[in-house]
């Protein structure tokens, strides 16, 4: 081994170029175990998709990881072995899904519309079901195991069977019967009392136990936990049209082409399948009558908000910075301390503080500084936007208050004195001279906080949740929603449907005016910078 | 502003030299001179003040008394006890204690791992010249603009595919939220740390491996003990960051036994803000105080300028 040479002159070159390449055995040995490791968690993740059939991604995890071994076992290609680790996750996590986001934004990928086609015909013909009008009375016990409810059914001819939504009936030879005949216990399952029935009524009535795995066969349901009839699904599906017959009334539902069945009077059934819409989304965004309206609102609000926040944070950190930029001024350090606590404050739990605060009916500032007034701070639509703001300047003054002191007691003090040679007074030394050369370090920041504030999902959620809500729409959107917030009401809200083909098609809209943003910032820095030097 | 102030404020040094001889002349100054000169300064500041502390001063105050509803907290520190803290404690379908602690296994785990995975990158960046080298640099500028949580409906959506393939990686996993946020471990950390990594003169790694060291013990004995400053910022900022962030962990945690304080104490007022208030104020005390901590320790590095860019996340 070259690295046991003395490092003498002589030799000293050769193996420093060796030695860029070995490692210590120690080394050696970590970097095996590390390898192995991976190595082990990437065949067992193929192996998991091998068994689900899922190809594509199969390629793909097969592909990555012959590079992550072609990086760290090669010899050379030194960088790459310290970034990889760090660029894998940025690729996933950050890159991907940015893409992933542009892919969904052209779905109709949302509740309703979140598999395949096949598996929306199987869902629609379990949701679909209807009581058989001469269906026998089954009774039954309900079962608990492993926190599954099961129904033990108990047949008029008393043939006892056992089993829960998605696993089908079972003869259970071995179950306990009361004195009627109808069996009450099970081995391995424990009995409900009637008690828990009660508590847990919603799960137990939505109980389906299929016949058999055709969904065609029908299925047991219980209305009251205490007898089960048979149902069958209301609408058969016949293949070779791809098309859903209502038994009773004989409308037929086809496939549109758009993910869902729908009849000729333009009756939709609910579950349907992903499909790709081209621009609907962003089409829908912008003529939608239950979205436009509030998107535009939203737009508006958020570009004020971000902007608003910039210039009254900065305006207060600075007159703040000027105030206190003296050197003999007595307590000026205890100031400073106190002024910073609400920067530190987790910005989370603000926003929640503040709604206390601001509780019309309950709150501090309405019952102790107004004296028992009901002013309705966060839920008019104007004094809520006051209210976001001012909550956000609490928030974001405290940094523009040390970045300005910051970058005011590093102007060089010839400049003041040069001023005041000229007979410039205070005002104007300010004005003319501190606040241009405070700009050019500061605009990147003022530019960087703008970007962070057109995201401040914490704030708004925290505070106000977006309210008060528009009268103008169906969705949970509200006058001090942001872009950011609209999107996680759209995507995970409560109010309607998820819909995370619009959702993502509003992030994109986000993501291209952050870029622009980030565009005009690198310019404006640079332009900036020009003028300085 | 005066004119009497300007030869102090040009001469600070002296001031300070001079100052029994200031305090006659301080106090030939009438009121209206020492106002217009430091009195408004300090009306500014208590003023100021006040406006910052008092939701901080609510909030303490709604903790410690037991009172507990919206409506009782509105007369500051009208009462002491600890009732709160218990109730807090104590409330098994809101574990407040699993809450804290997932916080910090979360926080620590990923702000360490942001910590190696950006110096590894720092490293190469700062002390290799490889192609592709500016384009890499540049790319991560541009990226760490665009937040991660402007993807979260995909990172939903991704986390429930992986749920499928790995279950103990997906959604309702601590382990698969620490990946997504690891996804933002390059970025604006690498762009720091690289800005550090090169002020370490070069002359030191060669003089290294020149003794025979390799580069993986040149980064490890060399470059790291020498750049722990700038790995601490790193790691304390990414971890007050991770302590705030509810918009992923939100989406992905949903078991209550798993989830985040910023999580967890969101549902503790989402639903009936003014009668557990007092409560969640305990809750929200305990939550900031490390946070505040950190902070308050890092704060001279914030003024130094040595983490201007970064804004609070």
């Amino acid at each position: 081994m070259p690295t046991l040479a003395p490092p003498g002159p002589a030799v000293s070159r050769p193996p420093r170029k060796t030695s860029l390449q070995s490692d210590s055995t120690l080394g050696l040995l970590a970097k095996i175990v590390l390898l192995g490791l991976v190595d082990a968690f990437a065949v067992y993740v193929m192996i998991t998709l091998f068994l689900q059939e899922k190809w594509l991604i199969l390629a793909v995890a097969a592909a990555v990881t012959v590079l992550i071994n072609w990086i760290y076992l090669r010899r050379g290609g030194l960088p790459a072995k310290y970034l990889a680790p760090g660029i894998f996750f940025l690729v996933v996590f950050q890159v991907f899904v940015m893409l992933y986001s542009g892919y969904v934004a052209f779905t109709n990928y949302g509740d309703g519309h979140n598999s395949t086609k096949a598996d929306a015909v199987n869902a629609i013909q379990l949701s679909a079901q209807q009581r058989v009008p001469d269906s026998p009375a089954y009774r039954v016990t309900i079962l608990e195991r492993d926190g599954v409810f099961h129904l033990l059914a108990t047949e008029p001819d008393g043939t006892v069977s056992v089993g829960t939504t998605g696993e089908p009936l079972e003869q259970a030879e071995d179950a306990v019967t009361d004195g009627t005949g109808k069996a009450t216990e099970l081995e391995g399952y424990r009995t409900l009392q009637f008690g828990e029935v009660l508590a847990n009524q919603a799960d137990i009535l939505a109980i389906t136990v299929p016949f058999s795995d055709d969904p065609e066969d029908g299925s047991l349901k219980t209305g009251d936990g205490s007898s089960a009839y048979v149902y069958r699904p209301s609408l058969s599906y016949d293949e070779d049209t791809s098309t859903f017959t209502d038994l009773e009334t004989g409308t037929t539902y086809s496939d549109t082409g758009e993910g869902s069945f729908r009849s000729d009077d333009g009756e939709q059934l609910s579950t349907g399948w992903k499909i790709n819409v081209g621009f609907e989304n962003f089409t829908k965004a912008f003529s939608d009558q239950n979205i436009r309206g509030p998107l535009l609102q939203v737009m508006v609000w958020t570009f004020t908000f971000a902007i608003v926040s910039v210039l009254s944070t900065f305006a207060l950190g600075l007159f703040l910075a000027n105030a206190f930029n003296l050197p003999d001024l007595r307590g000026k350090r205890i100031y400073r301390i106190l002024m910073i606590l609400p920067y530190a404050f987790p910005a989370f739990l603000a926003g929640l503080v503040w709604s206390g605060l601001l509780n019309p009916e309950f709150g501090f500032i309405n019952n102790t500084f107004f004296g028992g007034a009901d002013i309705p701070w966060l839920t008019d639509p104007v004094l809520a936007k006051v209210s976001v703001l001012v909550v956000n300047l609490w928030l974001g003054f405290p940094y523009m208050f040390l970045v300005c002191t910051g970058a005011l007691q590093s102007l060089p003090e010839e400049v003041n004195e040069a001023a005041r040679m000229d007979g410039a007074s205070a005002w104007r030394t300010f004005t003319a001279i501190k606040l241009p050369l405070l700009l050019v370090s500061v605009a990147p920041l003022l530019i960087a906080s703008f970007a962070f504030n057109f995201n401040n999902f914490n704030v708004i959620y925290m505070l106000t949740d977006g309210g008060p809500r528009f009268d103008n729409t169906t969705a949970n959107i509200g006058h001090t929603d942001i872009l950011i917030t609209m999107v996680y009401e759209i995507a995970f809200g409560t109010g309607v449907g998820r819909d995370y083909g619009l959702a993502s098609a509003l992030s994109i809209i986000i993501f291209i005016i952050v870029a622009v943003i980030s565009a005009i910032s690198f310019r404006q820095t640079k332009a900036l910078e020009d003028i300085n030097g | 502003m005066t004119t009497f102030i300007d030869p102090q404020a040009a001469a600070p040094a002296r001031t300070q030299s001079d100052g029994p001889g200031s305090i006659p002349q301080q106090r030939k100054r009438t009121f209206g001179q020492w106002f217009r000169h430091k009195g408004w300064r300090h009306v500014v500041g208590v003023v100021t003040t006040l406006f910052a502390v008092f939701p901080l001063l609510y909030v303490l105050s709604a903790a410690l008394n037991s009172n507990g509803t919206m409506a009782g907290s509105n007369v500051l520190f009208s009462r002491f006890d600890g009732g709160n803290f218990e109730a807090l404690f104590s409330n098994p379908t809101r574990p407040f204690g699993r809450w804290f602690v997932n916080t910090m296994i979360i926080g620590v785990v990923t702000s360490a791992a942001t910590v190696f995975l950006g110096a590894l990158a720092a490293y190469a960046f700062s002390r290799m010249r490889f192609t592709g080298r500016r384009v890499s640099l540049l790319s991560l500028l541009i990226l760490q603009m665009f937040p991660q949580l402007l993807a979260v409906v995909a990172i939903f959506l991704l986390l429930n595919a992986i749920t499928d393939v790995v279950p103990w990686l997906g959604l309702g996993s601590q382990l698969g939220l620490i990946m997504v946020y690891l996804g933002g471990a390059l970025g604006v950390n690498t762009y720091l740390m690289y800005g550090f990594f090169n002020t370490v003169p070069k002359s030191l790694d060669e003089a290294a491996r020149i003794d025979g060291a390799s580069h993986v013990q040149v980064f490890f004995t060399i470059i790291l003990p020498l750049v722990t400053p700038i790995l601490a910022v790193v790691g304390l900022l990414a971890f007050i960051g991770l302590s705030s962030e509810f918009v992923i962990a939100s989406v992905v945690l949903t078991d209550p036994d798993s989830q985040t304080l910023a999580v967890g104490l969101y549902s503790y007022v989402a639903q009936q803000r003014s009668e557990n208030w007092g409560v969640f104020a305990a809750g929200a005390v305990l939550a900031a105080v490390p946070v505040m901590a950190l902070f308050l320790f890092l704060q001279k590095y914030i003024t130094n300028g040595l983490v201007a860019g970064s804004v609070k996340g």
